[in-house]
């Protein structure tokens, strides 16, 4: 193919002709600095922090949107350009709400990493500050206006997954970033993805934090205080203390749990490998029996709002199981209670999750025990979980690796690791329902074919016991969105069996993972460097098939009775409904 | 004072469309733009705006499923533009000129006047829906400032005091 050949700083570089002058720097080890861009989801040029300098051009030019071209000579570092970006940078934060010290972002901030770089000491601007929005009435998101900058990343991200929530509201001065009408975001059809989130460079977007919540319970001698953590969690934790992307720590995060004070620490590995168990027996029987196929996974909450809002027709197809950290929850609360002699309502179930949407779906009405109690009583984040690792003083790198508690519910297989990435629940059900189906041990079970981030809907086709079966994955709401709407048109085959997850990636790029600078981003795809933590874990489990978990066997002998029996429907499974869009009742006029 | 009751007529007394008879015509009216997209979302919003007299949230959520975007997306371009209301006119709208000429000549006095008579701020409307309040750029009438229109009637060399006396006229109307 032919190269373009420019100048950067005095560096020659030969880059294909469609990069751009920051990617072309970027390859040459040269650094721009950036804001409003962010790989693959958000070029708009607007903020102008990486504004360059290209000789003959009239004026300086925005780097993440200038085209590289032959012979061209770029300065990304002159008194021209230097001053000018600070000047971008001084009338940002003259509208900035700059109170670092008690903000969610302090250190891993883009605005302030800028500002340090660039020795801002002084800002000349005064003036008045634009008023903004707090809120926090949602069970997931925080919208903190007086923090935002108005990149339009969320915006980016929210359309990139295909729904469209945020948008630029008002105008000058009085530009914000909001759904319509501004309503709260508790009111918006919003699905909670957090990708906003993890796209915002500041701290105008953060989860609804419930830490003190946790440190309550803790430290309250009569509630008894379970800890379980999400698959992904492990594949992403470690970059919160150091650690490079896509180390494992799964030893490591069991015992910053225990040193946090937590009476019993479990893994929601448990409660996926119990999820095959009843999705899979859903699923042959919904084959069986003639029920409604394509049966569609239902353990993403992000996905299951989006169906609920933009694709309700679909409420049948989905699987009625609930989530695995809500099944784990469920059966917390009751068989371990009774088990161990502790009385549910003094149980305090904690999930470490990589979501911000599974807040919201703990919250439901739905996930309640006959007692009325909550199957999960708080929902943190892998990040509001680092948080109180740091506050703990816990160092956790220097920790020990240690094991879940192996005492009813400890034991996982590698099939519940996998949970965390896009392919994952649907290879977990097949190792599974192939296994029960031809009534044996089958020795080929890694399904390659189903994983990977190559496309946001994938497809299989896999015989079971003499029928061929096809099967597809979509992650990411967009994804989900094509595959639907293919299977609307009448364009998609006849699938019977589908897994969806609401972010791309699947859960390791959770909107509650920790957040990645949009710099490192331009260099790696985060998906598949946290996806390797999980597949690495799956091949060294002594049990890769969910049904071949001796805990969840057990808890079947001693307690549920049969998969998909009656107990196990009253815990384990769960309804969905309709939800309007921007209810008209919703904004007084 | 001076009054004029642009293009011949005067609007008082103009009847009204019904819901039911708004609702027909904006289907109408976005029976064009079908799956659009953002492109035709302007004229589409100023159809819109043409038969309620403004952009209430049902009527935006319609265009948005019709052009087939995002009803934050329709909300931001309608919060965008002046031009666009989120709020119902009244039966009269008292459009106050804040163009330069007015301006220098008291308009702010006059709005206050406005403001203070009817109870409401510029950009509302009465509880009963009778009046509503808006001021407005330059609309061409400089030597005549400072200018009010009331719908297509417009005043002109006008003073704080003689504002009771015209909305009266629109009270009895
Ligand atoms: S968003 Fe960044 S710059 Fe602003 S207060 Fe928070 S840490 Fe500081
Ligand atoms: S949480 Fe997801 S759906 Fe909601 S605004 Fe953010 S990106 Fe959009
Ligand atoms: S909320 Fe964050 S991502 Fe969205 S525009 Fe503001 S600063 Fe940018
Ligand atoms: S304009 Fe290039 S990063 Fe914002
Ligand atoms: S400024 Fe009011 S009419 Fe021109």
């Amino acid at each position: 193919m032919d190269k373009v050949n420019l100048t950067i700083d005095g560096v020659k570089v030969s880059v294909p002709p469609q990069l751009t002058v920051l990617e072309a720097a970027r390859r040459a080890g040269i650094k721009i600095p950036t804001l409003c861009y962010l790989r693959g989801i958000s070029v708009s040029g607007s903020c102008r922090v990486c504004l360059v300098e290209v000789e003959k051009a009239r004026s300086l030019a925005a780097a993440c949107v200038m085209p590289v071209s032959e012979g061209m000579v770029v300065h990304t570092n002159s008194p021209l350009v230097r001053e000018t970006r600070k000047s971008v940078l001084e009338m940002m934060l003259s509208d900035h709400n700059r109170e670092c010290l008690t903000c969610v972002r302090n250190r891993n901030c883009e605005l302030q990493t800028l500002a340090d770089e660039y020795a801002i000491r002084d800002i000349t601007f005064k003036g008045e500050k634009a008023k903004s929005v707090y809120d926090d009435k949602s069970f997931s998101i925080v919208r903190d206006g007086s923090k935002c900058i108005k990149c339009g990343r969320c915006v980016a991200a929210c359309n990139k997954q295909s729904i469209g929530v945020l948008s630029f509201l008002n105008r000058g001065f009085e530009t914000s970033i909001g759904p319509a009408f501004d309503v709260s975001m508790a009111d918006a059809p919003c699905v909670y993805c957090g990708q906003c989130i993890v796209a915002c460079p500041v701290g105008a977007l953060f989860e609804k934090e419930e830490t003190e919540d946790v440190w309550a319970a803790i430290a309250d001698p009569d509630k008894h205080v379970v800890f379980q953590t999400a698959p992904a969690v492990r594949a992403a934790i470690g970059e919160e203390f150091g650690l490079p992307i896509g180390t494992r720590t799964t030893g490591k995060m069991f015992a910053a749990i225990r040193r946090l004070g937590a009476d019993k620490v479990y893994d929601t590995n448990f409660g996926a490998d119990l999820t095959i168990i009843e999705e899979g027996h859903e699923l042959i029987s919904r084959i069986k029996d003639g029920g409604v196929l394509p049966m569609i996974t239902s353990c993403s909450p992000g996905w299951v709002r989006f169906c609920e809002f933009y694709y309700p027709e679909f409420i049948p197809n989905l699987s009625s199981c609930k989530s695995p950290h809500q099944m784990e929850g469920a059966i917390i609360k009751t068989y371990y209670a009774e088990k161990f002699n502790i009385a549910p309502e003094k149980i305090f179930v904690v999930s470490v999750m990589p979501c911000t949407s599974k807040k919201t779906e703990s919250s439901r009405e739905e996930h309640r025990n006959p007692q009325g109690l909550r199957d999960v009583d708080v929902v943190l984040t892998t990040r509001e979980f680092a948080r109180m690792i740091r506050e703990a003083g816990i160092n956790f790198t220097a920790l020990p690796d240690e094991t879940p508690d192996m005492d009813l519910l400890g034991e996982y297989t590698g099939a519940g690791v996998i949970f965390g990435a896009t392919g994952g629940v649907m290879e977990a059900a097949l190792r599974t329902v192939a296994d029960i189906l031809e009534d044996k041990d089958l020795p080929d079970f890694e399904y390659e074919t189903v994983r990977g981030v190559a496309y946001d809907v994938k497809e299989a086709e896999v015989e079971i016991a003499g029928t061929k079966h096809k099967v597809a994955i979509a992650h990411s709401t967009a994804g989900a969105r094509k595959l639907l709407d293919a299977i609307k048109d009448g364009s998609a085959p006849n699938y019977s069996f589908i897994e969806i997850m609401g972010c791309s990636g699947g859960c390791v790029c959770g909107g509650g993972q920790p957040i990645v600078p949009s710099q490192t981003l331009m260099d790696i795809d985060l998906r598949t460097e946290r996806a390797k933590a999980l597949y690495e874990e799956d091949v060294i489990m002594p049990e890769r098939k969910s049904h071949k978990n001796h805990d969840v066997m057990k808890l079947y002998k001693e307690f549920l009775g049969e998969p998909n029996g009656h107990l196990a429907h009253e815990l384990l499974h769960t309804h969905y409904s309709a939800k309007e869009i921007y209810p008209d009742n919703l904004v007084s006029e | 004072m001076l009054s004029y009751a642009v293009g011949g007529e005067s609007t008082v007394g103009k009847t009204k469309l019904t819901p039911e008879e708004m609702s027909t015509k904006l289907d109408e009216a976005l029976t064009h733009y079908e799956g659009q997209g953002q492109k035709a979302l302007m004229s589409a919003l100023q159809e819109a705006q043409e038969i309620y007299g403004y952009l209430p949230l049902p009527v935006q959520k319609r265009v948005a499923k019709t052009l087939n975007i995002s009803v934050a997306e329709v909300y931001g371009v309608v919060s965008f533009y002046s031009f666009f209301s989120l709020k119902p006119k009244g039966e009269y709208i008292f459009n106050v000129c804040l163009g330069t000429a007015c301006y220098v000549k008291g308009a702010q006095k006059i709005l206050e006047r406005i403001e203070d008579n009817l109870g409401i701020k510029a950009g509302d409307v009465t509880a009963d829906r009778k009046f509503s309040i808006s001021a407005c750029r330059c609309v061409g009438a400089c030597g005549l400032a400072p200018v009010i229109l009331v719908n297509d009637d417009v005043y002109g060399r006008l003073t704080p005091e003689e504002i009771p006396g015209i909305i009266a006229k629109y009270k009895e109307a």
